[in-house]
């Protein structure tokens, strides 16, 4: 919602935006300075302070001990489990979202609206209930539980339910990143491309695709950072099963109750440093995004 | 036309990716999955080790050994939603008579199939307070003075947690000759004092060694030996034996229903009698459990204070306990508010 907004700034004319520095200089420099500090020593004490710790107490045993940490073959098999989960999520979630932003800003439908409400559903729903709907339905007790028990086909504590529960959790971010953005440019590009007699397929391709790319990227970036982090849903239809459902958060959260803390934080400090890379990158796509 | 032709297209075929996707992973190789409580993590780690090669020599078969831990109750409730767990070894006798309620998995009768109640291993509840014991905590009438604070799980959630609040009522039956009234106000008393009430045992270890909460963990014998031999740099700590417990029997049983269908039975039986074999409870000694083997007792008896046990039975099996205590309007929720 933010970026639209920001968009939309940025799309105004000049003269306004200056207008609206001058006065934000009227104000005082106590207040200025005073919400600066604010928000840095916020900042520093709530984001800097904690990822500083995390990477003091991964290495507090020596760097062998880390190493070792990151080499285990539990340790693998979560890294393992959590790349193949954003390897098949975060692809679905794309194609995903680029239909349904596509649909919803490029037609008139009826339901259009309800499309929308549905998107948003995954925000609004807690991942742990985001869990409990899938045992419910893929659960030995569930609604397909006795029919996939007699076939032989494992849902939930397994590789799909984990996708599953990850796919509900991520589906609006490709979505969410697209419409605003593709609202705002509207239809007329496409149909002058139409009117030359371009296909849908060409259209998409040579029109809507180059403009939307920037959020596209941004979208996907998001997704990904949430399917690797996810912990609530995918705890709920994991099993906990070492070596083979857990993931990395789930990994962490149970070296954590195993007392060993510095394995813990050491498969910790991986996954901050995906989502440092994670930040950088989204700040290039932002830096680039504004420079077109 | 064309062109919300070509979207449906797209629609359907990412949902088609995302149904093969979810069937994919039906035909992964059988494994043997134990399915258990939290604190059994490193005892089960070094067991299957042994039965392993134990089993290699016996069989000539591989077995690829899978764990699952958490708190017992939580266990037995992804079992009875669909994890294929060969055998479970919970925290007690209820999370696995829940299988049979549910979903008959085993027979009703499963805990008559092993020797000792099925409970191949014991232990006790007991105290841990920090270093030099500065609140000067000795048995269970200290945790109700006004300056202690208490550690313990939540037995709604927790299947130690049971154990531990089933010790105290034990104690206070002893006390107050079976006064009810009495012993409700112990009990209220003593959860007064309770500073943080964790989902599950190891989370309540946790709390009180990493987190430096509480004066006094009450704690399974064997997480509160594991959690000295795990000293951190966050202070030492020392065990206190109560003059009353309980004698808590952590059951083990073989899913029948499930092995039946992997085709695992042989292996899901010989890896709970080798428990009671002279390694396995080696092993459990070890681990700070309580062995049943007398020579293997003998062997550890440094390990183990004696003091008065009581058991289960003096609160009529653990349907009538969990009905009387943990059930909701038990006596649990009567003093804890």
């Amino acid at each position: 919602m933010t970026k639209s907004i920001e968009v939309q700034q940025d799309a105004s004319p000049i003269i306004n935006r200056k207008a609206i520095k001058s006065y934000a200089l009227q104000e005082s420099a106590i207040v200025k300075w005073s919400l600066i500090t604010i928000s840095l020593l916020f900042l520093a004490l709530f984001l800097i302070l904690p990822l500083i710790t995390i990477f003091v107490t991964a290495l507090e045993k020596g760097w062998a001990t880390y190493v070792a940490s990151i080499t285990h073959p539990d340790a693998l098999a979560a890294i393992k489990l959590t790349l193949t989960v954003v390897l098949i999520v975060v692809p679905l979630n794309t194609i995903f979202g680029v239909a349904a932003a596509w649909v919803i800003t490029k037609f008139n439908f009826k339901g259009r609206n309800l499309l929308i409400t549905l998107i948003d559903l995954p925000f609004a729903v807690s991942p742990v209930i985001a869990g409990l709907i899938f045992i419910l339905l893929f659960g030995a007790q569930g609604l397909f539980g006795e029919w996939l028990y007699q076939h032989d086909i494992r849902i939930v504590f397994a590789l799909p339910g984990i996708i599953l529960a990850t796919i509900f959790v991520t589906f609006p971010f490709v979505a969410r990143e697209l419409i605003p953005l593709m609202q705002m440019q509207g239809v007329t590009e496409e149909e002058a491309s139409m009117s030359l007699g371009a296909s849908g397929f060409k259209t998409f391709w040579l029109v809507t695709l180059p403009n939307i790319k920037w959020g596209l990227l941004y979208g996907i970036i998001l997704c990904n950072a949430r399917t690797i982090g996810e912990f609530g849903a995918v705890s709920v239809v994991s099993g906990h099963i070492r070596g083979l459902t857990n993931t990395m958060p789930l990994h962490i959260e149970i070296l954590y109750n195993e007392y060993q803390f510095t394995a813990a934080f050491a498969v910790a400090s991986l996954m901050s440093i995906l989502a440092i890379i994670t930040i950088v990158i989204k700040n290039i796509i932002e830096w680039k995004a504004k420079e077109v | 036309m064309n062109n919300s032709k070509k979207v449906i297209f797209t629609i359907l075929i990412s949902v088609l990716l995302m149904v093969l996707a979810a069937c994919g992973d039906g035909s992964s190789k059988v494994a043997f999955l134990n399915v258990s409580y939290d604190p059994t993590r490193e005892f089960y780690q070094e067991f299957n080790e042994a039965f392993a090669t134990y089993w290699k020599e016996e069989t000539g078969q591989d077995v690829a050994f899978q764990q699952s831990h958490g708190g017992s109750g939580k266990q037995g409730r992804a079992v009875i939603d669909g994890l294929e767990a060969d055998i479970v070894t919970l925290a007690l006798a209820y999370d696995i008579d829940e299988l049979v309620r549910s979903r008959q998995l085993l027979n009703e009768d499963w805990q008559t199939e092993l020797d000792y109640n099925s409970s191949p291993y014991t232990s006790t509840i007991v105290f841990l307070v920090r270093k030099g014991n500065p609140k000067d905590i000795q048995d269970w009438d200290d945790l109700i003075k006004k300056n202690v604070s208490v550690i313990t799980p939540n037995p709604k959630t927790s299947g130690g947690a049971r154990w531990n609040y089933l010790a105290a009522w034990g104690f206070a039956d002893k006390q107050f000759n079976g006064d009810e009234t009495k012993i409700k106000q112990f009990i209220k008393e003593l959860y007064g004092n309770v500073e943080v009430l964790d989902s599950g045992a190891r989370g309540s270890t946790t709390t009180f060694i990493e987190r430096e909460m509480g004066d006094v963990l009450i704690a399974w014998e064997n997480e509160a030996y594991l959690s000295l031999k795990h000293e951190s740099d966050k202070g030492e700590f020392e065990i206190i034996t109560p003059s009353l417990s309980i004698l808590a029997e952590p059951p083990v049983a073989v899913v029948d229903k499930i092995v039946d269908k992997k085709g695992t039975r042989e292996v899901a039986e010989g890896f709970l009698n080798y428990l009671y074999s002279e390694e396995g409870q080696e092993i459990a000694a070890k681990n700070y459990y309580r062995p049943r083997n007398e020579a293997v007792l003998e062997k550890y008896k440094d390990q183990f204070e004696n003091l008065e046990l009581v058991t289960i039975e003096d609160f009529g099996g653990w349907q009538e306990a969990q009905k009387v205590h943990f059930a909701d309007g038990g006596t649990f929720d009567e003093i804890y508010q």
